[in-house]
């Protein structure tokens, strides 16, 4: 058994993956800079290092699969549970692997696998203050390992998809039409390498915050996202929408994570560690933070004290664990492990646009339309949920309810706006926020997989539909407004029909029977969305007071339908509303729709068989201890949490309701749009009042305006007034004293010590000028002047003399 | 032969001295006022001379008298040095014509 090469070569192969484009990135920001700006070769090297890095991805995946003999496909979907992590010692460069292999419950139905299915270690020490640690680690399980594979192949699409769509940018003189200086459209030199240079940031942020091993790290990387998604955002930095909308999202983010940071705060406080899984270093080993929290079965130990709730840290193997001085068991107050998950969730609610910080996302749509596609399917928003997932063990039921309506909000809000956006990038933008919303929710009523599912699922139709919108506005020559197209369809089949399929994919439509090869004939939409609105029906049934988070996904599933095909009708049906730009649209280039068919294959079967399939049992694989059993309230009227076996005989009532609002949702749809039996414009007459409301997005922006911006501004002209009247008048004041002081004291100066100084200068230069005459220079002169002297000295002399004598 | 008293000697001395120190006052050729500090010279000389007398060794006024004939020929040789350059940079040697040091 090698279990150290199985360690390392799956944590080589991801940090190849995971390097790589940093690499790429390097090379393309410096090379670019001395190359030209008609070379694409910035965009080959940024498309091989992705596309390898995607190859690595699944070279670990199927290794790691081969390797565990496919434990985790294994049909064990009941009884799922998670044992205890195993330490498997032997490691001796301070790596070391964690098994968490599955006991099926009462029985060992199956073998124990040699090989543990998931793997942590240590790249890199960074510093070690005391018991501050902050290392380079990395934790590999199935979902590090989904999550690699997912985002390494729709990067890789989208970088091929954007050689074709940012063509443009290939020369030295390009001019940007929104742009209106006072020598008319501005122009500057082409940015194409430097778009690949951030797409590859990009991509290396999203892999290192999935590969993390710790939460210090992720942090690092959740704002390296942040930074790279503002630089995509503003990348035609000349467009004043384009800054604005850049700082939006880097400001918004900004709030959610600070409340992250304070979450990092107490975990560091509480716990003593940010490692997600257990270390072993010189014989001690350090449980990670989340097996801290929770015994192997997922239990948490609370305890009631007189200073409130706490919950019992224990270690791995479920038993308390021990001040090493005092000997009593370690506690965490309760309110704080709600605080710290409340935090680190405010950090996802930024990322990942979720109500209250929505706003920022529909605005990021300034940025190239790759951008949009990356942003809103396999990084940005995605990092979000991955945490919230990845962090789920952390989180005490009253959060997970706080998630589960804060994602049940957000679907609905922004299902209700994307109906009247007419920008086909704002519908998908609104589209995003609301199908964020739904994994939200699937998370918070307990659906650990479902949510993560759709995650995945999502990615790719997303991904897909926002190439597809790319493709139209490349080919309609960067028109965006939906009212200017129709019939589409026509001129660019290949782009109306893969967008048909994500369409029908994030609709959640399918044909449940009859069967082919016994499986439903559904897109993966179907599937995910399924297995969330059956999770919210059965909490719902648990907990009667939440019967809203059942009912509004289930509304939000109509809408969706609703605006999705919409958006589909509105562009590529119909007849042409504007002549001039159906004239001129074109398919786009193989370089751009190639990306479009094989995303349209993943959105359409990579969730193939549902939650029987493969994609879900490989998530399902690193799901936290407990979830698949559920968890009763203890006391009556407390939150419960519904398990596996609850959700599954709800599956098939919900699966029906949802399937039936999703159909008519798509009918209405295609009432409005298809056929035009009604006429959208009176209903949207008859609802003027709603439309505008909704138009305006909620009043949000107007809200947040009256909120913030402007008691911000008010309470900034204050603080200028009093800096203005107050400070600068004492300062003032102060100068114009030491400016008086100043000026008596020259006076001073002046007058008495310079004027004595002179005094006595011109009293012996006076002195000199008199004595000067006697000074002739006449020879004979000099001589009568020392006989007279010494006849004088000598008379006196005489006379001296005798006056002594006679005295 | 009866001895010559010391006043005569006086008297002779300050004649000299007297004369000597006249023709440096009035004279303007620079070899005039020269030959004034000659008869200055020796006018004191002969003071030193008539004072030896009186002395112990009856010596000293006579080596002293020595020392000053050395010394005005040494003077008489810078002097006329001096005149000469007088000569070369005025053309002439009359003293009241060098006055550039006046103040």
């Amino acid at each position: 058994m090698d279990l150290e090469t199985y360690q390392s070569t799956l944590a080589r192969l991801l940090t190849t993956a995971w390097l790589l484009p940093l690499c790429g990135f390097v090379i393309e920001i410096f090379a670019g800079w001395w190359s030209n700006r008609r070379s694409k070769a910035a965009a080959y090297l940024a498309v091989f290092c992705i596309a390898t890095g995607f190859v690595c991805s699944l070279t670990a995946l199927l290794y790691w699969g081969e390797k565990t003999e496919w434990a985790a496909f294994a049909g064990h979907a009941a009884g799922h549970g998670e044992a205890g992590a195993e330490h498997a010692a032997g490691a001796h460069d301070g790596a070391h692997a964690n098994a968490a292999h599955h006991a099926a419950a009462g029985a060992a139905a199956h073998a124990t696998p040699a090989y543990p299915l998931a793997v942590s270690g240590t790249h890199y020490v960074l510093v070690q203050f005391g018991r501050l640690r902050v290392a380079i680690d990395y934790y590999i399980d199935s979902l590090t390992l989904a999550m690699f594979t997912m985002v390494t192949l729709i990067a890789s699409l989208i970088h091929v998809f954007a050689i074709g769509y940012m063509g443009d940018e290939l020369t030295d003189d390009h001019e940007d039409h929104e742009v209106h200086t006072s020598h008319g459209h501005l122009h500057r030199p082409g940015r194409y390498y430097r778009f690949f240079a951030y797409l590859s940031l990009f991509s290396f942020s999203m892999l290192g915050l999935v590969l993390a091993g710790n939460v210090f790290l992720v942090f690092v990387f959740w704002e390296l996202v942040g930074i790279c998604s503002y630089f995509l955002i503003g990348f035609y930095t000349e467009r004043r929408s384009a800054c604005l909308a850049a700082n939006k999202a880097f400001i918004m983010n900004r709030v959610g994570d600070f409340g992250f940071l304070i979450g990092l705060m107490i975990l560091w406080t509480w716990f003593g560690t940010f490692q997600f899984a257990e270390r072993t270093e010189d014989g001690q080993t350090t449980p990670g933070l989340f097996q801290m929290l929770r015994t192997p079965e997922g239990e948490i130990l609370r305890l009631n004290t007189q200073s409130g709730q706490r919950v019992v840290l224990v270690d791995s193997h479920g038993d308390p664990l021990l001040d090493p001085t005092t000997r009593e068991p370690k506690t965490v107050p309760y309110l704080l492990l709600v605080a710290a998950g409340m935090g680190i969730f405010a950090g996802c609610i930024g990322k990942s646009a979720q109500f209250p910080l929505q706003t920022w996302l529909p605005d990021a749509m300034e940025g190239p339309t790759p951008v949009s596609a990356l942003v809103h399917s396999a990084t940005m928003v995605a990092a979000g949920v991955y945490l919230t997932g990845r962090f789920y063990p952390m989180f005490m039921p009253e959060v997970l309810l706080a998630i589960a309506y804060v994602g049940c909000i957000t679907l609905f809000l922004a299902a209700t706006i994307a109906v009247v956006a007419t920008d086909i990038k704002r519908v998908l933008a609104y589209s995003t926020i609301s199908q964020l919303g739904y994994m939200m929710l699937g998370l918070g009523v307990g659906a650990w997989g479902a949510g993560l599912f759709h995650l995945i699922t999502h990615a790719f139709f997303k991904s897909l539909m926002f190439l597809c919108s790319g493709a139209v506005i490349y080919g309609c020559h960067h028109v965006q407004e939906m009212p200017r197209m129709g019939g589409l369809r026509r001129k660019m089949p290949i782009t109306a029909y893969t967008m048909l399929v994500g369409v029908i994919a994030i609709c959640g439509l399918a044909i449940p029977w009859p069967t082919v090869f016994g499986e439903k004939i559904a897109f993966s939409g179907y599937h995910s969305k399924d297995a969330i609105v059956a999770a919210a029906l059965t909490f719902a049934q648990l907990n009667p007071k939440h019967i809203l988070l059942f009912l509004l996904p289930l509304v939000g599933a109509g809408i969706t339908a609703f605006y999705m095909f919409r958006l589909w009708f509105y562009t590529f049906a119909g007849t042409p509303r504007d002549e001039h730009v159906y004239e001129h649209a074109h398919e786009a280039p193989a370089v751009m729709w190639i990306p479009l068919v094989v995303l349209s294959l993943f959105a359409a079967f990579c969730a193939v068989g549902g939650e029987e399939g493969p994609l879900f049992k490989l998530l399902l694989n690193s799901e936290p201890a407990g979830v698949a059993a559920g968890r009763e309230s203890a006391v009556p009227g407390g939150i419960s949490i519904p398990g596996h076996a609850a959700v599954a005989a709800n599956h098939v009532a919900a699966g029906v309701d949802a399937l039936i609002v999703a159909g008519l949702g798509a009918f209405l749809a295609y009432v409005f749009y298809g056929v035009r039996w009604l006429n959208p414009a009176e209903v949207k007459n008859q609802f003027a009042g709603l439309h505008r409301f909704l138009i305006e997005k909620w009043r949000f922006d107007e809200l947040y305006d009256v909120m913030f911006t402007r008691p911000v501004h008010i309470i900034a002209r204050w603080c200028t007034w009093i800096d203005r009247t107050v400070f600068d008048g004492l300062l003032h004041a102060a100068a114009r004293l030491a400016l008086d002081v100043a000026r008596w004291d020259r006076k001073f100066d002046e007058g008495v010590v310079d004027g004595l100084v002179n005094k006595v200068g011109d009293l012996t230069f006076a002195t000199g000028r008199s004595f000067r005459v006697i000074q002739t220079g006449r020879l004979r002169q000099y001589v009568m002047f020392i006989v007279v002297g010494v006849i004088v000295i000598g008379v006196a002399g005489i006379l001296f003399v005798t006056q002594l004598r006679a005295g | 032969m009866p001895a010559v008293e010391l006043d005569v000697y006086l008297f002779v001395a300050a004649v000299l001295f007297v004369c000597g120190a006249v023709c440096m006052a009035t004279k303007r050729n620079a070899i005039g006022v020269l030959m004034g500090v000659e008869l200055v010279l020796n006018g004191a000389n002969l003071n030193f001379v008539a004072f030896a007398r009186y002395t112990a060794l009856g010596l000293d006024g006579q080596v002293i008298a020595l020392f000053v004939i050395v010394l005005a020929a040494a003077e008489a040789a810078v002097a006329l040095a001096i005149a000469l350059s007088f000569y070369n940079n005025h053309l002439t040697i009359d003293v009241d014509r060098g006055n550039e040091l006046h103040g």
